[in-house]
């Protein structure tokens, strides 16, 4: 082991420090690449989630109605072919006739006819396209059949293209992040709150108490886990954050078992007798020994259990009962992905991506957990 | 052995009772009612209605009811598919959602032991850190990503399966749903298989096998894998209940006519009876399965014995 050698090293050079159980597990731990790689990658993850939309010219909930499921890509629309059509379309809805056009640098002209007298007003025809802005009338005709306006060309950015109503994908994408990863990481500590209190409680008082306990938890596991959410969501109906509580308070049956069953063998464990023979109290003895014994299974655990409820709740918000419209998750983007699949991949691809790629950053870091705070397993 | 099982049988029922007591009362606690449709229907037509399939009484009677056509197999009527009863909808759905269920665990059981045997004899090797990825893949990637993709992939891309529908059972629509439900379940196998494969070749009669001259095949296919396969037979009971009974995600990508759909659709509809034909449909299997699970371990392993 390097980190051991590392530290004898300085031993040596220094009076001696013990190294408390914490600093082992986390050399431990640092000495897991995956499980490094893994914690990095989702701070940067969470950080880009909750900074970028700040930083993305397009409000989540923006609808350009010109772009609907625009690919995406690295140069700006419009695109120098689709100005003609744009052009083309407010005209039409200005009820006239385009005489001729013409663009010099980002400015674009237009000459427009008609048999009657054109409206001034019609530049709002022009500006409510999502290509053009900054609308000017340069010249009417002394018979005013005739008219030249002219606007700049609003160049914008799709990195990750537009979905099915025109609604860019990137801040999308990353609001999704947000909502998703703070449904797991709440979801995940109610669950644990609940679990760990419930779980010690029937470990501790042992008896008659954790027979009954215990029991409780056996009959809500034989119903089936997805009967219990979907009768969340028809109570708590279309409030996510309440019903992410209740989730939680759903996901805490595996974590009672295994702190129950952490607290029942601590409890016999030798070091714990030592301690009471030596007359350490008992709230000692729980903060000592207990405490930093469960927390262990625990803190696993729950790194296991946020990627769960992060599942869990792609998997509700597709079948369309989690989070509702304009918010969004990472699971509303899949689904509206997977329907489109055939017109616009990209909608399916890149939250997907986002998705799965921070399920296996948890998963990693988990696993790197559980070598790092397990030292039987090594 | 007999008498195992019956005994098995006998305490299944407590705990059906339970569960139909527990999934009853949740249903009906729950706001709303199976005729308050967005389309309103007229008050004399919901009061007829309502009068008709008893949902007046009072609670306690629908429920003695309820219990007592359920021991004569009746499920009652559907109330969102009129034309149906429960037990007619779940005839046909369960005709799809078998065979469906049923080939993808036994690809996952094949495939996914298959990975894991090779995993275990290359450990630490480059073969094993392979399935390792393939695993850890299948069980992150949840179904309603992996679908689309094959979808995406195989359907539009290189047109070799149909992108949905059941078409009848055909070979060809099965594939897409079947790779889908299967993969999940086969990381999970390969992962356990791994384990307790490697655990095997460790024990003592593997050595001894090894050092009477057994041929490599011999000693891993008749003797490592037999002790092996334990952890993997307890796994499969709740996976086949858990496939047999539908996966919704699967039905509604691949438009498939299975019983997967039922749950979410009935919860949300407020259809009584088809919920809780569900939730006893998916006991039923649980029990059972759990059953042929514990036969099937005095089969493999001759030290297990019920008396």
């Amino acid at each position: 082991m390097t980190d051991a050698t590392a530290a004898s090293a300085t031993v040596a050079a220094k009076p001696v420090v013990g190294r408390s159980l914490w600093g082992d597990a986390w050399a431990r731990l640092k000495a897991n690449k995956a499980a490094m790689i893994s914690l990095y990658y989702l701070i940067l993850m969470a950080v880009v989630c909750i900074v970028g939309p700040f930083f993305v010219s397009h409000q989540y909930t923006t609808i350009y109605p010109d772009y609907v499921r625009t690919a995406p890509s690295f140069s700006s629309y419009p695109r120098p072919e689709m100005i003609e059509t744009a052009l083309s379309d407010a005209v039409k809805r200005m009820r006239v006739d385009i005489k001729e056009w013409h663009q010099e640098g980002s400015r674009v002209s237009v000459t427009v006819t008609s048999s009657k007298k054109v409206d001034e007003r019609n530049v709002r025809y022009l500006e409510r396209s999502d290509a053009f802005d900054s609308v000017t009338v340069d010249s009417t005709s002394s018979d005013g059949l005739e008219m030249v306006m002219s606007a700049s060309v609003k160049q914008q950015y799709f990195l990750f293209g537009t979905d099915n109503v025109g609604r860019d994908l990137l801040s999308r994408t990353l609001m999704a992040g947000r909502i998703s990863l703070a449904i797991g990481l709440l979801a995940g500590i109610v669950a644990v709150v609940i679990g760990v209190v419930y779980g010690a409680t029937a470990g501790f008082m042992g008896g008659k108490t954790d027979e009954v306990m215990m029991r409780i938890v056996d009959v809500l596991y034989s119903l089936p886990f997805i009967f219990f959410v979907i009768m969340l969501v028809v109570f708590f109906g279309r409030n996510f954050v309440l019903m992410f509580l209740a989730v939680g308070a759903v996901l805490w049956l595996d974590m009672a078992r295994i702190v129950r069953g952490q607290a029942l063998s601590i409890r016999r464990q030798e070091y714990v007798q030592a301690a009471e023979a030596m007359g350490v109290s008992s709230r000692g003895i729980v903060r000592r020994h207990v405490i930093p014994n469960l927390l262990g299974p625990v803190v696993i655990y729950m790194t296991l259990l946020v990627p769960q409820v992060i599942l869990l709740e792609s998997f509700l918000s597709f079948l369309g009962l989690g989070v509702q419209e304009p918010m969004t998750s990472w699971g509303v983007l899949i689904s509206a992905g997977a329907a489109n699949i055939g017109s616009a991949n990209w909608m399916l691809l890149f939250p997907a991506f986002f998705l799965v790629s921070t399920l296996f950053a948890l998963n990693f870091i988990g696993d790197g957990l559980r070598d790092a705070l397990d030292p039987k397993d090594r | 052995m007999f008498f195992y099982l019956l005994r098995r049988l006998l305490t299944a029922i407590p705990t059906m009772f339970v569960i139909v007591t527990i999934a009853f009362f949740l249903i009906r606690v729950a706001p709303g009612g199976p005729f308050n449709q967005e389309r309103g229907l007229s008050p004399e037509i919901k009061a007829n209605l309502e009068a008709q399939f008893g949902l007046n009484d009072p609670l306690w009677l629908q429920y003695w009811n309820y219990l007592k056509n359920l021991l004569h197999g009746d499920f009652g009527p559907s109330y969102n598919l009129p034309d149906f009863t429960v037990a007619e909808l779940f005839s046909e759905g369960l005709k799809v959602s078998i065979p469906l269920g049923l080939s993808a665990l036994i690809v996952a059981l094949l495939l996914g032991g298959t990975l894991g045997i090779i995993a275990a004899l290359n450990q630490n090797k480059s073969g094993d850190y392979a399935v390792i990825a393939v695993a850890t893949a299948g069980s992150t990637i949840p179904t309603f990503v992996i679908a689309p993709i094959i979808q995406l992939l195989f359907g539009l891309t290189w047109k070799l399966l149909p992108v949905g529908g059941w078409g009848g059972g055909a070979f060809i629509n099965m594939v897409g749903p079947v790779l889908t439900l299967a993969l999940p379940q086969m990381a999970i196998v390969a992962r356990l298989m791994r384990g307790s494969m490697i655990e095997s070749l460790r024990s003592h009669h593997i050595r001894t096998a090894r050092a009477m001259g057994l041929s490599d095949w011999s000693v891993v296919v008749k003797h490592a894998l037999r002790g092996a396969v334990l952890p993997i037979v307890s796994y499969a009971g709740p996976a086949a209940a858990a496939l047999l009974t539908g996966s919704i995600v699967v039905e509604t990508i691949f438009a498939i006519p299975g019983v997967g759909r039922y749950f979410v659709q009935a919860a949300l509809n407020r259809d009584y009876t088809l919920v809780m034909g569900t939730v006893v449909v998916i006991a039923l299997f649980t029990i059972v399965f759990n059953l042929i699970v514990d036969i099937m371990y005095a089969v493999v392993d001759p030290r297990v014995r019920y008396d």
